[in-house]
């Protein structure tokens, strides 16, 4: 395997409200290599995005990043973006690690033309830059994307959707980033125009051999794309597996039930859904998160928190039926009702 | 296409004014008061003095002012001297016509209320700016609520507070009138900071008495700006707080209050009646107050026309001005 670009180690993101403290983000560990896809995917606030907000450090009050450590690069040239101070993160933001916005409807300002808000972030980064080296930098990463060079003079209402996220993936790229972060960055458009903007994410990521965290719920876009695939549930990532083995092995029981309640073409009109509803992060379950809607929970899962188990193959787990190297324990219901067939 | 979209604003300010001009022609040919029958029962009061020939003084005088025509007729000679400029004459000052008497108090109400008007704006949005900022200081989102109280607090009794204080017991400042008495009126350093030194007083109480609503009404925009997805991708990008705060933030946020501050602009002419009335400043709200106390009425629709003119004028700018600030407006309709 090639080197890790993205090191994430204990990541804790706690939310304090009025109602009481939420753990966001609860002892995530996770390593992206370089040229590499992954996939997060998990319910609505299961704290995918906040994972991605604090990896760029834009977590705000009353979010505090508690704990763990990003190492962004490579061995010889890596920062831990948790631990720079304000100056050398916002030198890192875009030109370390980029975030791909999720509303790209709204994320330009209306105010300023499409290439004055390239050039100001190519400025903030390379302060000695003329304006000629800054413009072609900025026109080459919208012919990069596939747009125009006249849309540097245009304005964003100019554009249509699928233009303006098409810039933001321009602006994104302008500092050939090692890490680029896309938080459901087709969620509002339609799928013809989806499927060209990941493969203009896809094509520019391979040009400049970034990394690439695609944030979603879309389990089809994400089998298509994606090398890896991570699953998240109630702050804690509970299986990371490669994109094959999500979905023809799933080994976390949610992460079954969710490739389970995927339609496919053999039973259709079939469709099983997860019983109960996502946890409240004000008031988590004991010992695993999971354990009230899952079909395997034993006593165990109700007073310990899973650890991690890696198997050979590199896979990710946090369950209780599996042992340290990933391999099912013998006697769980896991192994005993293997005939119900999830 | 930017020309067509000027000639349609001009349009505009012309029929507002028609309009204006129209209104201000029926409203007192609507009433039954005759403002002249009305002056000559008030001189009758005053002195006890009614003249035997009153109706024919009268009818004489609508002979005069042209009222004993048809209205047709007096639509379109009236209509041909507002086309001139000429409001008619003043009861009150009689012989001088309005536009004369209007000329005269009009420098210094520009000049008042024109200043405080822009001093107010750019104090309230840059305190409404820095408080709806997410890092400014706790001292200047604090900041607000005082002028709130400010604001709650009518400008002429903020006026009567301030002559009281700074004017009477500490004769700071002088307490009324636009100059000292017996200097006279022109362009010297002397005459220009005597008009300054007494302007502070009626300058301040209008700044603090107003101040606070634009503080709110930046700081209510700016709270709703920095939650953008704009102004969040600018941090992602990595600019620098000062560039965020002004090209992402307050650009936009500032929006509003533009087209707020031309309301402003048209409204000066009565915004400062009570004020200047309070500091015996020589200005239109004076004038006007002066209007109605002596039914005047070929005043009381001078000074009505021309702050219906101000109003669109001000809107006439604000709308040449916008798209300057605002993209989305140059280009938007057809």
């Amino acid at each position: 395997m090639t080197s890790a670009v993205l090191q994430v180690s204990d990541l804790r993101v706690t939310y304090y409200t009025d109602s009481g403290r939420t753990k966001a983000v609860d002892g995530v560990n996770l390593t992206l290599y370089a040229g590499e896809r992954l996939g997060l995917v998990g319910e609505s606030g299961c704290g995918k995005s906040t994972m991605a907000l604090s990896l760029m450090r834009m977590i705000k009050p009353p979010g505090r990043i508690e704990s763990g450590s990003a190492i962004v690069g490579d061995e010889n040239d890596n920062i831990d973006m948790l631990k720079l101070n304000e100056e050398e993160m916002l030198q890192a933001r875009l030109s370390r690690i980029a975030y791909i916005p999720q509303g790209a409807m709204n994320s330009l300002n209306p105010v300023m033309r499409i290439g004055t808000q390239m050039m100001d972030a190519i400025q903030a980064h390379i302060p000695r830059a003329t304006k000629t080296e800054m413009k072609e930098r900025a026109e080459a990463s919208l012919e990069s994307v596939e747009l125009k060079r006249s849309v540097f003079n245009m304005y964003p209402h100019e554009l249509s959707g699928g233009m303006k996220q098409r810039v933001c993936i321009a602006i994104g790229i302008l500092l050939s980033p090692k890490v680029i972060i896309a938080d459901e960055p087709t969620s509002a458009l339609d799928v013809v125009v989806q499927r060209q903007v990941m493969e203009t994410i896809c094509k520019v990521q391979e040009k400049i051999g970034a990394a690439v965290i695609l944030i979603g719920h879309d389990m089809g876009l994400m089998c298509q794309i994606t090398n890896r695939v991570a699953v998240m549930y109630a702050g804690k990532l509970v299986e990371l597996s490669t994109v094959r083995e999500m979905f023809t092995d799933p080994m976390h029981p949610y992460a079954k039930a969710l490739i389970a309640s995927l339609p496919n073409l053999e039973n259709k009109g079939v469709f099983q859904g997860i019983p109960g509803l996502a946890p409240s992060l004000l008031k988590l379950p004991s010992g695993c998160v999971f354990h009230p809607r899952c079909q395997y929970a034993m006593d165990v899962c109700k007073t310990t928190t899973p650890e991690q188990a890696v198997t050979s193959s590199g896979r990710y787990v946090y369950c209780h039926l599996y042992g340290k190297a990933g391999q099912p324990l013998p006697g769980t219901p896991l192994t005993k009702s293997e005939a119900t067939n999830y | 296409m930017r020309l067509g979209y000027i000639l349609r604003r001009f349009l505009f300010l012309i029929f507002v004014m028609w309009t204006a001009a129209t209104v201000l022609f029926l409203i007192p040919r609507m009433s039954r008061v005759n403002p002249i029958r009305e002056r000559f029962a008030a001189l009758a009061r005053s002195t006890g003095y009614s003249p035997k020939d009153l109706e024919s003084i009268i009818a004489s005088y609508e002979l005069k002012f042209g009222l004993d025509k048809p209205l047709p007729q007096q639509y379109v000679e009236y209509m041909g001297s507002v086309l001139r400029g000429d409001l008619g004459v003043s009861l009150m000052a009689y012989p001088k016509p309005v536009t004369e008497l209007i000329g005269e108090a009009l420098p210094w109400t520009i000049g008042l209320l024109g200043v405080t008007t822009v001093l107010t704006f750019l104090i309230g949005t840059v305190i409404g700016a820095l408080a709806g900022w997410p890092r400014s200081p706790k001292w200047v989102k604090g900041m607000v609520p005082p002028l709130m109280i400010l604001a709650a607090i009518p400008p002429y009794i903020l006026g009567l507070l301030l002559v009281y204080f700074i004017g009477f017991r500490l004769k700071l400042l002088p307490m009324g009138s636009a100059y000292s008495a017996g200097l006279t009126k022109d362009w010297s350093i002397p005459f220009i900071l005597d008009v300054v030194t007494h302007a502070i007083l009626p300058a301040m109480s209008l700044i603090l008495g107003s101040v606070g609503f634009w503080a709110l009404g930046m700081r209510g925009m700016g709270v709703t700006i920095q939650g953008e997805d704009y102004v969040n991708f600018a941090e992602h990008k990595g600019l620098k707080p000062g560039r965020i705060f002004y090209w992402y933030y307050v650009r936009n946020a500032i929006l509003p209050q533009v087209t707020s501050l031309a309301l402003a602009f048209g409204g000066i002419i009565s915004a400062g009646v009570l004020v200047e009335g309070l500091y015996g400043f020589p200005g239109i709200g004076s004038t006007l107050g002066a209007a109605i106390l002596a039914n005047d009425y070929f005043v009381i629709y001078g000074i009505g026309y021309i702050t219906v003119v101000a109003v669109a004028v001000s809107m006439l700018m604000v709308d040449l001005l916008y798209p300057l600030l605002d993209p989305r407006i140059r280009y938007g309709k057809k």
